[in-house]
Formats: structure tokens, sequence, C-alpha cells
């Protein structure tokens, strides 16, 4: 019998959420799991870095690498999963274009620490300790790793083969691959596994989106009822669905919630966001500046609503005048 | 030797072919002299200027981005500055957000008989990018990826005493 591929699934800045969704393949998964050698998986197993580490070069098939890059850690560990790897899958928005934590490229990294070690209302902190790279301990040095002036996308640090889009990627596009990967069937290295079209195409409710939306006042899903039936962007709300990649299946709009854009943007859009203010902005109702800016501002937060899951990997990566 | 030679911002400037790319001809013609720091990219209507061009044009070097097109009312293709005008609004909440300074990024409309405008325009705004002095986020990009060059040397490092680092 042949050796059984051997699989990695690590986690860095993410919130476990695509560790669920492995194992929300369910029955799915216990005969991916038959077919193959789990040799990392934190999350689930005991391994340790020694392990990997021990690892001839390229002896693991695949690794899925979830969570965006902000720790020396997290940067550590994925360089080593890509020397003892042939493929690396990025695994979700974050590994993919930052995700959530990439809304961190707002601030400096000494603005986090304090709000998260000093300012933040729920700490009580006097005297104001900070974690540290390295202490002794009973004649022990301990260390710890250190955060990241900047967010990155898992592809801004290694080289990656396939990428799987999603907040998280949904079992049926996990399935897809596992099974493309272990079949041979691989699709040119560099393919986002999902298809390239924007999301208003897989949506139910497209035939309610008029070709021009002329937009009078844009409103938000906490503060406003939504009809069940009606595309939500002719409503008024900011669903990304334009500006997004498809492959969901629209999750969220089928859930009468706005599209948040968390499969990011199909291969022509280079930046989200600025696609979305391209499509989308130009097609409010009023053409003077005073009525242009009440409508707009029913969009309080522009930058953290359309780059909600991409700011590294926007082109302005970051806030540009930060250290 | 201290005297330092004053910067010259670059700014990228996007013309509508009906009316401001017609306006920096006429100027071109009746030798109006204005600063050189322009590099003048003619596009079809200022509303096929994307963001997203905006965004690359500071990404890869551009002090200022000018954007240039027909008055309200006079686009050749009727709205496509009214797009423009709605898009630019927005755009402009977001690169204040992202630290880019107001006035690195300015819109204009220049008709076809405003060769003047064009140099006044041009003349004001590489005055005050020049104030305002170089963006540069080609070198700030790469400032920020210094910490990855960092690590990468540290890894090997740390890989070649075969000592643990974080387990
Ligand atoms: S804008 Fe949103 S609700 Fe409307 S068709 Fe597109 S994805 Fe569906
Ligand atoms: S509808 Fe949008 S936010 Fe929701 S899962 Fe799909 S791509 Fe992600
Ligand atoms: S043609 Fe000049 S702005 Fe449209």
């Amino acid at each position: 019998m042949p050796e059984k591929p051997k699989v990695a699934f690590y986690w860095c800045a993410s919130c476990g959420g695509c560790e669920e969704a492995v194992v929300d393949l369910a029955e799915d998964i216990l005969g991916v799991v038959n077919a193959v050698d789990i040799v990392l998986w934190p999350v689930a197993m005991d391994f340790k870095k020694k392990d990997i580490e021990a690892r001839p070069d390229k002896s693991i098939t695949v690794s899925f690498i979830n969570g965006a890059i902000r720790t020396t850690e997290q940067e550590e560990w994925v360089r080593l999963l890509r020397r003892k790897s042939q493929f690396v899958i990025s695994f979700g928005a974050c590994a993919n274009s930052g995700g959530i934590p990439g809304l961190a490229n707002q601030f400096t990294r000494e603005q986090i620490l304090k709000f998260s070690y000093e300012d933040s209302p729920s700490v009580s902190n006097e005297a104001k300790t900070r974690p540290q790279a390295s202490c002794q301990d009973e004649g022990h040095a301990l260390s710890l790793p250190t955060l990241h002036n900047v967010v990155r996308s898992l592809d801004q640090v290694i080289e990656v083969e396939y990428t799987l889009p999603g907040c998280p990627p949904t079992p049926k596009l996990i399935a897809g691959a596992v099974t493309a990967l272990l079949s041979g069937k691989l699709p040119p290295k560099g393919t986002v596994l999902s298809p390239d079209i924007a999301l208003c195409e897989e949506c139910p409710r497209k035939d309610s989106k008029p070709a021009d939306l002329a937009l009078a006042e844009f409103k938000r899903p906490h503060s406003s009822p939504i009809d069940p039936e009606k595309c939500l962007l002719a409503q008024g709300f900011t669903c990304m669905g334009p500006a997004t990649r498809s492959g969901c299946e629209a999750l969220c709009v089928k859930g009468n919630m706005p599209c948040t854009g968390c499969f990011g943007p199909t291969s022509r859009v280079r930046d989200q966001g600025a696609k979305y203010v391209s499509s989308v902005v130009s097609n409010i109702v009023p053409k003077d500046e005073a009525g242009i800016d009440a409508v707009l501002a029913g969009i309080p937060d522009p930058i953290g609503t359309f780059y909600r899951y991409g700011m590294p990997k926007s082109i302005l990566r970051r806030k540009v005048d930060l250290s | 030797m201290s005297e330092k030679r004053r910067f010259e911002p670059k700014i990228v400037a996007f013309f509508c072919n009906w009316c401001t790319y017609t306006a920096a001809d006429l100027a071109g013609v009746s030798r109006i002299k204005y600063a050189p720091n322009a590099r003048v990219i003619r596009v079809m209507c200022s509303g096929r200027v994307d963001p997203q061009f905006i965004l690359d044009a500071f990404a890869k070097g551009a002090d200022g981005v000018l954007l240039g097109g027909c008055h309200p009312g006079d686009c050749h293709y009727a709205e496509g500055n009214y797009k423009t005008l709605r898009r630019m609004r927005l755009l402009e909440r977001m690169l204040k957000g992202m630290g880019i300074e107001d006035g690195r990024f300015r819109l204009e409309w220049i008709s076809g008989a405003e060769g003047d405008k064009v140099k006044v325009v041009i003349n004001d705004m590489v005055e005050k990018v020049r104030a305002l002095g170089p963006l540069d986020l080609p070198g700030r990009a790469k400032g920020w990826d210094k910490e990855l060059e960092a690590l990468a040397h540290g890894v090997r490092k740390s890989e070649d005493k075969k000592e643990p680092t974080h387990a």
C-alpha cells in the first residue's frame, strides 16, 4: 500500500472558526482522516514544533494554514511549514487577506499594546505590566513571541499554492479542495478555489437588483428593518456582493444579512474597497456635494466596512503614516 | 554643499479627453508656463478613473494625484463626472482615514477653454504638496517590511543552533 499523504493544519492570528469549519465536514472528515496522516493539528492533536522540525523538507504533502501573520511566532511557524510542505493552502479570509485582525493595520503596535494592557475598560493593571520578549524566572530563561508592527496575509510572508476563501471556507469548498489534492487533479498554481464571478451572480435575490441602483440613503442592519426578499443593496444596505467573489452560495443574504465581503474580490479586482466605491457609491442619487455627503454620512466607517477582511492586501496595506 | 535640493513632488494627473486634457493642450499651444511636475494620463472621461487607480498611483510613488474632468453638466457622457464626484467624496474621507493628508488628492473641473486654470491648479497643487513633503509609499512599505528580514535571519540562526524557539 502506498504511503498516505501527510497533512498539517496550523492556525495563526484567527478566531478558531476555520478549525471549526474543518470539523464541520462531519462524516466527510472521517473519510479524509482515513485517507491521510495528520502530522500537525494544534487545535485537536498533540504534536510539537520539534516533530515538524525533525521531518525532512517537503515531506508534508499539504499544509492548511489559517489566520493572519502578526507575531514572530506565527512567522516562524509558517516559514517552517513552507519548507516542510509540497503545497501550502491559504485557508480563510485572515490568511488570505488579513481578515478582521488585519483591521489592526489602522493602529501602531504601541497604540494596540497600550489599549490592551492599560486603557481598555476591562483591564486592571496598575503596574502597567506589558509582556516582555524574554525574562528570567528561577534561573530559567523564558521567551515570548513579539507582535509585528504590521499585520500580513500569509502570502505576504511565504509562497502559497492555493487559496480557499471565506470566513470561514464552506465545507463544500474545503471538500472540493481536499478531493482535488488527494486525486492529484490540481488546478494551476495560484488558483483561488472558488468561482471567479461576483457573489450577486449566485444570489437568490439578484432578480430584484435593479440595473440602476439610484440609492437615496444607506441603512445599517441593526437599525432598520430588512425586507427578506429584496436585494439588500437596493434596500440601501451596503451589501458587498457586487465586489465579492462567489462560492459561499450567498450564506449571509440567505440569513437576511448583507454580505460583508469575506470571500475577497474576484481576480480582476485589485482592491475590494476601492472597487466597491467605484461601482456602488457612483450610483447614489444626488449630484451636488452637500447632497452626496448627506447620503454618504450613512456609511460612518467606510474603511472598516469595505476593508473588513482585507486591509493588509489592499493597495495601501495599512494607515500610511504609522511608524 | 549645505543647500539641499528643493523637493520636486511627483504628481500623477488623470485628465478627461474632452475637457481637461483639451485645456492642457490649449495651455501648451498658448505657451502658458506651469510647473513641470505633473505626469498627465489621458482618460476618456473622469468617470473612467476607478479609485483603485488613485491608490495605485500613491502606492507606486506619486506624492499627489490630480483628477480633472468637465464641469458638472458638461460631461461628454452626460453622467460620468457625477459618478466621479460621488466616488471622490467618499474616497477623500478614506484617504484621510488611511493617513494621506488633505491636498495630496485633488479633483478639479476644467473645461476645454480654461488653459489658464490648468496652470493655476497645477502650480498651486505643486506648492501645497511640496509643503507637505514626499509621501514615498514605496519607501515606507520597505521600512514596514524590515521586521520580516529580521526574523528570517533569526529563524535561520535558531535552526542552525538546533535550539527550540517557541514550542
Ligand atoms: S447586492 Fe447583495 S442582495 Fe443584492 S444581489 Fe448582490 S449579493 Fe444579493
Ligand atoms: S455572503 Fe459575503 S460575508 Fe457572507 S459568507 Fe458569503 S462572501 Fe462571506
Ligand atoms: S468626458 Fe470629461 S468628465 Fe466625462
